[in-house]
């Protein structure tokens, strides 16, 4: 009668277990049972004292709320203060998100319960018994590797997951600056947002616009770092150069300065009024000042120069520690045949460094699509375009989400956005990683 | 290495003196930026034009006000406490994690790598828009905790992948002979693999250290309340013309105060995070 524990367990946890008397095992399901009822109830109101109708889903537990909330996104707005009982929108998503993520486990308990129950009992009629504590031992060791990984899967899940999913989600509705809750709720519009970034020019012109120049500046930006730091890591490592050490610990200055303090000091040198504008004034080099941030030509130069300035020192030590792993011998041989300088660089050292750098130039182009801070401290994204919606000309996709998520509270357009840059991307270094050694191994 | 000059041909003494040009040029442009800190940190003159390379009307009297007129040695503590808790759980969970997946042939191995690997690929705002959403339900909100817990979180995709490319470079007959001895997989963790992977730990130690004196986006998210600012945010209020405390001479010397730590365990960590960062490389060949 094994279908009977198994029955049991699939109505009241554990107790296919108690019938097998596996006494731990059916008290830890019914543990969890107990916690997941009682959970739902004290999150519940489950009475009529609010006034709302009796059996609404509002009132129900933090479960059950959470997948009605998720389903309709809340039905009364919060039109006044004088409003009492209302419903948030972001709130009830958000909470459904995570009450669904929780179920997930339940679920997952709950099947293992069940199999458990009916294992255990065929096992029992044929003449086997387990007790639960070896069985519990058991089932440790075998699935070791998955409990290990899970504090580092549970931590990733409800920091980087649900918010991607929860992003996923604000796409297919109305979230914006017309729609803030509590005041009003949120609808699902289905496919409405991408259809606007498509058709309105203003929309499609801005993303098209930022879109080119943050692929020129992921690219001009990761090269120009590059090249700056093999440049400095082929003098630094020059035979004919001594106090090595110290050049070296100077170049790493930039790398070890928080950059928002670099930048921000940038960006008080770049100001009009500023010591480069005042040198280059006292020097007659030029005769009115330099817009160095409010031209868009010049703003975007600035932006890749400090970027250079930035990101040469980690560059540089990665090639120079690249450079170390050369086999000397290589260079002894080539040189005996008469090779000049310039050829064994070009024919040994420096195919060698891109083979090994290779992923680290491709992660510099990634990092750079997005990267917010040099954009941010240095320019604003300024100087600012009448053609572009709530963007300027050097802001790259990163810095337009930023604003659209924190000035204009468009929070569905940069949902849209991420989605789109999270696609790209991913697709990008997927298929970059997966012919690079550390992935195909094993 | 170096060769000493008598030994050049005209030829080569030409490139060393290009080489150290260069080298010279490179270096003043380096240097530049961090004196302009330096010295108007000394300055008192409040005016962004007034950047310099020496100092203008000469003071220590920065130094003194940030901590007697603002909040600065609050932000500074709550930095440090963030930091410090952040780097700890940052090692035990990427650790451990890394030499699952290094180690242990389990089902679905490949697909969950996969999984963590694009997660690094999300922008982090909408995210924040999220998580901010997600404090806000669960009051975490102005909470330097969550901080911790966020950062360590957000450290993992990138970490798993190099500790994990790390060991895969240490040669598994170690754990293995281990095991025969009758280790547990723990006690190979931590007698064996750990002390092995020093060198990769001490720069996700190093890194995780210093990305919260780095971040100025969470914060500037997840928290509102002066007493729980961290430094990043309490700068940023110097050099913003819009704040009520805004202050180039604070900013400066504040700044000052931040950096020079933190550069000088950088450069005292140089080997371990050349070594962190070239774990990465050579994996292309």
């Amino acid at each position: 009668m094994h279908f009977l524990s198994a029955g049991m367990s699939a109505v009241i946890w554990g107790s296919g277990q108690f019938r097998n008397r596996q006494w731990l095992k059916g008290l830890f399901f019914l543990f969890v049972q107990a916690l997941l009822v009682f959970t739902e109830l004290i999150t519940g109101t489950w009475n009529v004292l609010t006034g709302v109708a009796e059996g609404h889903f509002r009132n129900c537990g933090f479960f059950i709320r959470g997948i009605w909330g998720l389903v309709t996104l809340g039905e009364i707005p919060r039109t006044s203060s004088q409003v009492k009982i209302y419903d948030h929108s972001t709130m009830l998503m958000i909470g459904g998100l995570v009450a669904i993520t929780l179920l997930i486990p339940f679920g997952v308990i709950y099947v293992i319960n069940i199999r458990d129950a009916y294992v255990t009992a065929k096992k029992l009629r044929q003449g086997e018994r387990v007790s639960s504590l070896s069985s519990i031992k058991g089932a440790f060791e075998r699935n070791f590797e998955y409990i290990s990984i899970s504090p580092g899967l549970i931590l990733m899940t409800f920091i980087s997951l649900l918010p991607v999913l929860f992003s996923l989600l604000v796409v297919f509705t109305n979230y914006n600056t017309n729609n803030i809750p509590p005041r009003n709720l949120i609808d699902w519009v289905g496919f409405r947002t991408f259809a606007d970034i498509f058709q309105l020019p203003i929309w499609t012109g801005t993303f098209v616009y930022l879109f080119v120049w943050t692929v020129i500046w992921a690219f001009l930006a990761a090269f120009t770092s590059y090249g700056a730091g093999l440049l400095q890591a082929m003098m630094i490592n020059s035979p004919l150069i001594r106090a090595k050490k110290f050049f070296r610990g100077i170049y790493m200055l930039p790398w070890a300065i928080p950059a928002y303090i670099s930048l921000l000091t940038f960006k008080n040198a770049f100001h009009s009024a500023g010591p480069i504008n005042r040198f280059l004034l006292e020097l007659g080099a030029v005769d009115s000042p330099i817009p160095f941030l409010s031209s868009t030509g010049w703003a975007r130069a600035c932006l890749v120069i400090v970027n250079m300035w930035l990101g040469f020192p980690y560059f540089m030590a990665l090639i120079s520690g690249v450079i170390a792993t050369i086999n000397p011998e290589i260079n002894e041989a080539a040189e005996i045949d008469g090779a000049s300088s310039m050829q064994l660089f070009r024919k040994i050292t420096f195919p060698y460094i891109i083979s090994a750098t290779a992923p680290q130039i491709i992660f510099s182009v990634t990092f750079n699509f997005n990267n917010f801070g040099a954009v941010f401290y240095l320019t604003g994204g300024g100087p600012s375009n009448p053609d572009l919606r709530f963007a300027g000309a050097t802001d790259i996709l990163i810095s337009w989400i930023y604003k659209l998520t924190v000035d204009q509270r468009m929070y569905n357009y940069a949902a849209a956005m991420s989605i789109f840059i999270f696609i790209l991307l991913a697709t990008f270094s997927g298929l970059n990683l997966r012919r690079t050694r550390a992935f195909k191994e094993d | 290495m170096a060769v000493r000059p008598k030994e050049l041909g005209p030829k080569k003494r030409f490139a060393q003196v290009v080489i150290y040009f260069e080298l010279i040029v490179v270096l003043v442009i380096v240097l530049i930026p961090v004196l302009w800190i330096f010295s108007t940190s000394f300055s008192k003159t409040n005016s962004v034009s007034d950047l310099n390379l020496i100092p203008r009307n000469f003071t220590t009297l920065n130094y003194k006000e940030i901590f007697t007129e603002t909040d600065f040695a609050k932000w500074y503590r709550n930095t440090f406490i963030v930091a410090v808790l952040t780097m700890i759980a940052t090692i035990i969970v990427n650790a451990f994690t890394a030499f699952i997946f290094a180690r242990f042939p389990f089902k679905g191995r490949k697909p969950l790598l996969m999984f963590i690997m694009l997660f690094s690929m999300f922008p982090s705002f909408l995210a924040l828009t999220a998580i901010y959403v997600i404090c806000l339900n669960f009051n975490l909100l102005n909470n330097i905790y969550t901080l911790v817990i966020i950062y360590t979180a957000g450290s993992i995709p990138g970490n798993i992948f190099l500790v994990r490319g790390y060991l895969l470079n240490i040669p598994r007959t170690l754990d293995e002979a281990a095991f025969i001895d009758g280790a547990s997989k723990l006690q190979v963790f931590w007698r064996v693999v750990m002390p092995l992977a020093s060198p990769i730990l001490a720069f996700i130690a190093v890194t995780s250290f210093m990305g919260p004196w780095f971040d100025f986006i969470l914060p500037r998210m997840l928290i509102s309340a002066n007493e729980k600012t961290t430094v990043a945010l309490g700068l940023f209020k110097f050099v913003n013309p819009q704040d009520p405390s805004y202050n180039v001479n604070y900013f400066a010397a504040a700044s000052m105060i931040v950096a020079t730590p933190i550069a000088a365990l950088q450069m005292g960590f140089q080997r371990f995070l050349v070594t962190g960062i070239t774990a990465g490389a050579n994996k292309g060949e």
